[in-house]
């Protein structure tokens, strides 16, 4: 019996060698096949980011021929003359992001600080997941609500008093200066505080969450309030991160395109009335590209995105490496 | 013992928590607040109408189909082709290169273009994709979102295969099994919800998406499903509705922003339900 199994074995042993080595072959293969295939396309992450910044400065190249670095400086954008400058929406961009940031890093953080101090256990994760929500709302759906309810709601309740009110204060009564419109400069940053809180309440929370408590019950025990526990123990020691969560939300508030075009009122000039209608670099890209005509006006939209995207780059870099420095050291 | 300094500290205390509770009574009524505008407005417009019939010209009545098969179809050609890119980059992440440099150059890279501006990403498409066809298409709409979704893919997937236990690795690996298999027979099954769900956020993500669609898929007012000609997307119609002085347009509009906001919301809370000890980010 046990001869028999083996004469048989032994008239395929050469069949089983070969195949066996085929097959290993073949594994062998496939593996190599799928590291360089997962290689590639971590590869391509990097060629993408390469293709945005050549394509954008191929096609920025004309305007910044024609225009030079007088392209940063200049205020005029007239298409009919060809005359194209950045200034106008260079400013609105960084005005906008400025009082956006003002209104919402505090909001942010006492609401991150509500969810880790303060909030009963079984509420965090729901009112948590709430205010991510408002994240997760589209940036189109911030621009109808802004023109539709927002806007006229500034323009006939608040606006007028702030304008009444401030109208003899020096340097109140310019920045709260003019007609109330309702759109405009402010209405646009306000709506950017909105949209970008949840970045910032949801960064901070996970921070604060991940201070030793330790040295919270430490500070406690010397007789600490709350607020103090929090004010000189968990925000110096997440200090970086907070940064990092701010710095982010920065970067969402400068590339920000739907909400601000909707409510910004696109008038290329730069005001001192924050009441007034403006423009950000975003919101001139998305209200003109398709109508511009000509080479040199769709060269100068492109230029102005090749603009916003090196300053959202540098604030995202800056994120991500103070973001990477807390989780070095908590990690 | 000073007890004025005492009462000081107190008060500044419940101050400070009362500024707190404030803060977030006032994050969850903007939420509310959105949400209760967009249903007043937006509900009545929904009806089967919505759903069958073409966006009308001012005036008339009509309903958003073409602008939902647009959105539909360049969602899911985006996920074609951004989902394979996205997750085999992350495999390569968490698997091959996971302590090696280039891992860290496109994490850091990938975290950057998660949160970079679409519309310039619009831009970079046009150049690429339209200004050399010469016209506005629907591919370059699907391309643009396919662009969106890739870092979207990359960051969960890495995420989620980086939690999945070394020790099942090291068993398949014990058992001769190669590593492509061990990651595609098991290390992909033990993320798989994990994966879902960033395919799920990627949805979520694009499909809001207006500024990038404008100047390359453009717009369509009719129904056409050729990928090779411009084509309607829900954003856009919004957008240009919204914009406009007709009535009919408005109400269409809200009635669009209810659909899209109420899918995006869904998707979110469902892609938070399934990985529900994770932290979105």
């Amino acid at each position: 019996m046990a001869d028999v199994a083996w004469q048989e074995t032994d008239v395929s042993a050469q069949d089983v060698v070969t195949e066996r080595a085929r097959v290993l072959n073949k594994l062998r293969i496939g593996d190599i096949v799928f590291h360089q295939i997962t290689k590639a396309s971590a590869l391509f992450v990097l060629v993408v980011l390469g293709g945005v910044i050549v394509s954008l400065f191929i096609g920025a190249m004309p305007a910044l021929q024609e225009f030079g670095f007088g392209f940063l400086t200049a205020q005029s954008w007239n298409p009919v003359t060809e005359k194209f400058g950045a200034l106008a929406p260079i400013y609105g961009t960084i005005i906008t992001s400025f009082i956006a940031m003002l209104i919402a890093v505090p909001f942010g953080l006492m609401i991150a600080m509500f969810l880790t101090e303060l909030c009963p256990m079984w509420l965090r994760r729901p009112i948590g997941i709430a205010i991510e929500l408002l994240a997760g709302i589209p940036s189109i759906i911030y621009g109808i609500w802004g023109l539709f309810v927002f806007a006229p709601f500034l323009q006939t309740h608040v606006q007028p008093p702030i304008i009444a009110a401030f109208e003899n204060i020096p340097v109140l009564s310019t920045l709260f200066a003019g007609p109330p419109f309702g759109i405009g400069i402010l209405t646009a940053s306000l709506i950017l505080a909105i949209m970008v809180l949840p970045f910032i309440t949801s960064i901070s929370r996970d921070v604060f969450d991940a201070v030793p408590p330790v040295l919270k019950e430490a500070a406690y025990g010397l007789g600490w309030t709350q607020w103090e526990v929090w004010r000189y123990v968990v925000l110096p020691y997440t200090r970086i991160g907070v940064i990092g969560g701010v710095m982010l939300a920065l970067g969402r508030a400068l590339g920000e395109t739907m909400a601000v075009t909707f409510v910004i009122g696109n008038a290329h000039k730069i005001t001192t009335s924050l009441l007034a209608p403006g423009t950000t670099i975003s919101a001139t890209i998305a209200n003109e590209f398709t109508e511009a005509v000509g080479d040199l006006y769709t060269s100068s939209l492109i230029a102005l995105g090749l603009i916003l995207f090196v300053i959202t780059f540098i604030v995202l870099a800056i994120a991500r490496y103070l973001l990477l420095r807390i989780e070095r050291r908590v990690g | 013992m000073d007890a004025s300094l005492y009462a000081r500290r107190k008060r500044r205390n419940v101050l400070a928590g009362a500024a707190s509770y404030g803060a977030t009574f006032v994050g969850l009524s903007w939420l509310a607040l959105i949400l209760g505008v967009l249903f007043w407005q937006g509900f009545g417009g929904v009806s089967l109408r919505v759903f069958t019939e073409m966006t009308p010209p001012p005036g008339a009545v009509g309903g958003l189909l073409n602008a939902i098969v647009g959105s539909l179809i360049m969602t899911g050609l985006a996920l074609l082709i951004g989902a394979p890119i996205g997750v085999l980059a992350g495999t390569y992440m968490a698997e091959y290169g996971r302590h090696g440099h280039l891992t860290k150059i496109v994490r850091f890279i990938n975290d950057i273009l998660l949160s970079a501006p679409s519309i310039v990403v619009g831009l970079f498409i046009y150049e690429v994709m339209v200004r050399p066809m010469g016209h506005f298409s629907g591919v370059a709409g699907a391309v643009v979102l396919g662009v969106l979704v890739i870092p979207v893919m990359v960051r969960t997937t890495e995420d989620m295969l980086t939690l999945v236990p070394d020790t099942l690795r090291e068993a398949a690996a014990s058992i001769g099994l190669p590593r492509s298999l061990m990651i595609r027979q098991i290390a992909y099954r033990a993320a798989k919800a994990g994966i879902i769900t960033g395919l799920l956020l990627a949805v979520a993500r694009i499909s809001g998406e207006t500024a990038p669609l404008l100047f390359t898929a453009l717009n369509n007012q009719f129904f056409s499903t050729d990928l090779n000609a411009p084509m309607s997307s829900l954003p856009a119609v919004i957008f240009q509705f919204a914009l406009s002085p007709y009535k009919d347009w408005q109400d269409l509009a809200w009635t669009g922003a209810l659909i899209i906001t109420l899918a995006v919301l869904a998707m979110s809370i469902m892609a938070r339900a399934l990985t529900a000890t994770r932290k979105p980010s």
